[in-house]
């Protein structure tokens, strides 16, 4: 049984009330954040007053629904009405949005308890959590290593029991990255599946809200919760549920294995992933080796046209209307160089500059143009390998979680941090579904993850497939930190 | 050496929806400073545009109505730049594929005006400048706007001026925009270069912003021709730039030179959809539109031989228009109710606005039934311009200014009596008359009329007369 239902039958059949509950995590999130570094707010007031009125609910003797009263978290660039929504970042200092995002209404109607909001990469521009105004959040696999990014903060704090579970963003791999990081299990959906409305946006093409959570069946429960068509989002229409196929028979589904997936990716990492390969062989799929050659370009193609929105997107942040302002200037001008200046952590001004670049008069159709065409090709690419197979099968990510530093540190080539994200991008540009879920651990004890990669809206498949290789291997380690139940 | 005027225009039309193009906060002009913002408009941070439906709506009748091509498909890009009136630092606009394309606006002397495009887009906010501060106002800030983009085909003031007139005309006959210069619902900048004239060759351009009526556009034309006259004449080079019209001193001066032209770094709004215009959408909307008043001054002058000037003032608000087409149901000569409109109604609407509102007492259907009366002979040609001033005083109807027995006109029996008498009384007529003398018929006819103290219908009496004579 999932964590989710687990702990709904305790609040439900009085084992445990839901301000007992809550006031728990609240404790431990006290105790254990000074070193994870998980939350930058954390709001007691919001939770326990939601937790109060689960228990009135269930002191009438009504039932509950499976996400009601359950303590999560979101990610620090998803919209909370009267709490600081700071992006990890210096410039939206003190900024409180005055509206929900649709997500966190959806959830609200389901009963949530919100915890807090947690750290992530500045903007969700970074693989690490370490461009974070507010310093990374760590691995609660080992604190030396990083959470993972963008989405560091909801990984640390489900890896480390300091919630549920949580809801991050994944633009190039930023939910499916830190889940793999922390050993747990983190759902990108298809876009346009989730609303994006209230997502502070990165990359508007590519952004997509999902679950981090601590298995796949609540992976499930949560988006079948937030996969809803919403108006105020002219690219979201909602998504199949998929609950009622969670545990559905295998055999016989096609598992394509790219050989363009496995370059450059560690012997240790490759090893684990071809271990689970045999693992579906075992549950009566079949395994397809295929070449898929263009996703070569998937990650050049990314960093064009994601940086080229974010300078876009970014560019509103000026001081004048919320968040940071500096202190000093001469005039409207100045103001808003100077606010840019100091507001924004050197990954973002990079990303901005480098955005602003690809789309200017004269360099346009040398990059951005291209990188459009290049995109394409892409997902005629995928759309094609679908023609053969039901999901393909991938790592997350090249590597286990680095050492805190590492892809800053002085020996450190910058592309490094780039190339990292090269195993989870090309989901992004093709604007398909992926599920990171744990399938080993490297000679450190660090976890590794794996991502299963679905046909558009095909959500119900993929998390069909984490499913039944959870229930035979549970790859799932637990940590010394936060609440044990 | 003489100069040729070459000009194109850009002009910016707020278009008067109820909601703005991207949220549903309302278009109300005023209101105080940023209460008519949502977080939508004052483009907070994770929030997404949705585009109204009534935007795309009006911007194709528009199109329809400047003899445009329609785009199937159309999208939105992002126009970036940064200045404190744009909150999002970027307006959402439409670069490459503009929802309508390839039109024309014809003048009265004949010349077509090319339309090159017209596009939707979100207007900014504004700033307020109030002792050495400055805020910021986003009302305005996501009001629709269609730019409508002309091809350099004017090639004098007065077609310019012509053409301004006519734009707002029909935009306004249409329903889209109330067109106001001095509220900025409509804001036109000009594109204007001089060359030799015979050459083909365009001189070097600049642009000429912030003009609030058709007047400064006239005086900042006249003043930027001749200021581009004398400069080539002295030997110097127009400079290419963006020019600001000053109202106080009839003068423009610089505002930015090419070299400090913005790089807008245009590329696909990704947070909208492709808009689809399926060609039915179209029709459906073409068949809603109202018949425009060039197709009306056709009919007017062609069918209704309503001679130009005339018509030009019936199509000069719809309004009237419609009031006229109500008002000649079923006549015979509808140039009947022209006369009247323009020379006893128009004299009561003293200003531009009173002949827009075309608010009078007499209905048209009022007036329909008056004219039929007098066509039918039974309202005299001599007592109809009282009775029509009595039914504007009053608002009723022509029947209550006529008798009973004027309403009866003359029986037959009576009608052949005094026709009798009349031959009988004028012999001298009649014999001219058979003689081919058709004037001394009309003698004939006064005699009954005399008789019938105005009652009589002329036609009728004619036909009789004939008839009796043989």
């Amino acid at each position: 049984m999932g964590q989710i239902k687990r702990i709904h039958e305790m609040l439900q059949s009085g084992a445990i009330t839901c301000t007992e509950l809550t006031q728990k995590y609240l404790t431990e999130i006290e105790n254990s954040n000074k070193e994870l570094n998980a939350y930058i707010t954390v709001t007691p007031d919001v939770a326990l007053a939601q937790a109060k009125a689960v228990d009135e609910k269930l002191a009438r003797g009504e039932e509950i629904g499976l996400l009601e009263g359950i303590p999560m978290t979101l990610k620090d660039n998803i919209s909370t009405k009267g709490i600081l929504t700071s992006c990890a970042s210096k410039i939206l200092t003190g900024y409180k949005p005055i509206y929900d995002a649709t997500v966190y209404e959806l959830l609200q109607k389901e009963g949530v308890v919100m915890l807090g909001k947690t750290n992530m990469d500045e903007f969700a521009m970074g693989s690490s959590c370490e461009t974070s105004y507010y310093g990374g959040a760590k691995n609660p696999h080992n604190t030396d290593h990083v959470s993972g990014g963008s989405s560091g903060g909801v990984a640390s704090a489900v890896g480390g029991n300091l919630a549920v579970y949580g809801l991050g963003s994944d633009t190039g791999g930023s939910i499916r990255q830190p889940a793999s990081f922390c050993g747990i299990v983190g759902l990108k959906p298809t876009y346009g599946a989730v609303s994006r409305y209230g997502l502070i946006a990165y990359a508007s093409s590519f952004d997509q809200i999902g679950p981090i959570t601590h298995d796949v069946e609540d992976a499930a429960i949560v988006f079948d919760a937030i996969a809803k068509y919403d108006d105020r989002d002219s690219t979201s229409r909602g998504s199949e549920p998929t609950l009622p196929t969670l545990h559905d028979e295998i055999k016989g589904m096609k598992i394509g294995i790219a050989n363009q997936y496995l370059n450059g990716v560690r012997e240790d990492v490759k090893a684990a992933v071809l271990e689970a390969a045999k693992s579906y062989e075992e549950m009566g799929a079949e395994i397809v080796y295929f070449d898929l050659p263009e996703l070569e370009f998937a990650l050049p193609c990314y960093y064009i046209l994601a940086m080229a929105e974010a300078s876009s997107n970014l560019g509103r942040y000026d001081g004048i209307r919320y968040g940071y302002k500096a202190e000093h200037y001469i005039g409207t001008h100045d103001m808003i160089c100077r606010t840019r200046s100091e507001g924004f952590g050197k990954e973002v001004r990079r990303r901005i500059l480098m955005g602003t670049y690809v789309l200017s008069a004269g360099y346009y159709d040398a990059y951005y143009k291209k990188a459009v065409n290049l995109r394409g090709a892409i997902v005629e690419a995928f759309d094609r390998a679908f023609e053969k197979v039901d999901v393909i099968l991938a790592p997350t990510a090249p590597v286990t979680a680095f050492k805190n530093g590492y892809l800053f540190g002085e020996e450190t080539d910058q592309l490094e941090q780039y190339l990292s994200d090269i195993c989870t991008v090309p989901v992004n540009t093709a604007g398909l579904p992926a599920v990171s879920i744990p399938c080993g651990e490297d000679s450190e004890g660090l976890p590794i993850g794996m991502q299963i990669i679905g046909k558009k809206f095909d959500e119900k498949t993929i998390l069909n497939l984490a499913y039944k290789y959870e229930e035979k291997e549970d790859k799932f380690k637990e940590t010394k930190w936060g609440v044990k139940l | 050496m003489k100069y040729e005027l070459v000009a194109g225009f850009e002009t910016h039309v707020e278009l008067s929806t109820e909601t703005k193009i991207f949220c549903s906060c309302t278009t109300a002009f005023g209101g105080d400073p940023n209460t008519h913002c949502c977080p939508v408009c004052i483009g907070l941070p994770g929030t997404l545009p949705k585009l109204n439906e009534k935007v795309v709506e009006y911007a194709i009748m528009a199109g329809l109505a400047t003899n445009c091509e329609i785009a199937g498909i159309a999208k939105m890009d992002r126009k970036n730049y940064c200045y404190p009136d744009l909150p999002k630092a970027y307006q959402i606009s439409q670069y490459d594929k503009p929802l309508c394309q390839h039109g024309y606006i014809r003048l009265s002397n004949g010349r077509k005006i090319r339309i090159l495009r017209i596009h939707i887009e979100e207007d900014a906010g504004k700033l307020i400048h109030n002792h050495g501060d400055t805020y910021v106002d986003y009302n305005r800030g996501g009001v629709p706007l269609i730019e409508i983009v002309t091809e350099p085909d004017f090639r004098s003031i007065d077609e310019a001026k012509e053409y301004v007139e006519r734009l707002q005309q029909t935009m306004r006959w249409i329903g889209i925009s109330d067109c106001r210069m001095q509220e900025g619902s409509m804001r036109c900048d000009v594109n204007i270069s001089v060359r030799p004239e015979g050459s083909e060759k365009l001189g070097t351009r600049t642009e000429i912003k912030n003009m609030n009526s058709i007047t400064n556009i006239a005086k900042a034309m006249e003043y930027e021709y001749e200021r581009q006259c004398e400069l080539i004449e002295s030997g110097g080079a127009v400079v290419q730039e963006t020019l600001r019209y000053d109202d106080a001193t009839g003068t423009t001066s610089s505002m930015r030179s090419k070299e400090d032209a913005h790089d807008y770094r245009y590329f696909r709004e990704p947070d909208l959809v492709t808009i689809a215009v399926p060609r039915e959408r179209v029709n459906e909307i073409e068949a809603r539109l109202p018949e425009l008043p060039g197709q009306k001054f056709t009919r007017y002058t062609q069918t209704f031989e309503i001679p130009e000037k005339d018509a030009a003032q019936l199509t000069k608000y719809r309004s009237i228009a419609e009031y006229f087409d109500q008002a000649i149901e079923g006549l015979k000569s509808p140039k009947t109710a022209s006369n009247f409109i323009i020379g006893q109604i128009f004299r009561r609407l003293e200003t531009e606005a009173d002949k827009e509102a075309f608010d009078v007492r007499t209905t048209a259907k009022q007036l329909n039934e008056m004219c039929r009366l007098l066509e039918a002979g039974k309202l005299k040609n001599n007592l109809a311009k009282k009775t029509l001033e009595q039914m504007l005083d009053t608002g009723k109807p022509v029947t209550e200014f006529i008798s009973e027995s004027d309403m009866a006109g003359l029986d037959e029996n009576t009608l052949t009596e005094y026709c009798q008498n009349a031959i009988n009384a004028m012999p001298a007529a009649v014999a001219d008359y058979k003689g081919g003398k058709e004037k001394a018929l009309m003698a004939i006819l006064g005699n009954v009329m005399k008789q019938s103290r105005g009652r009589a219908d002329a036609a009728a009496v004619t036909a009789k007369l004939k008839e009796l004579i043989g």
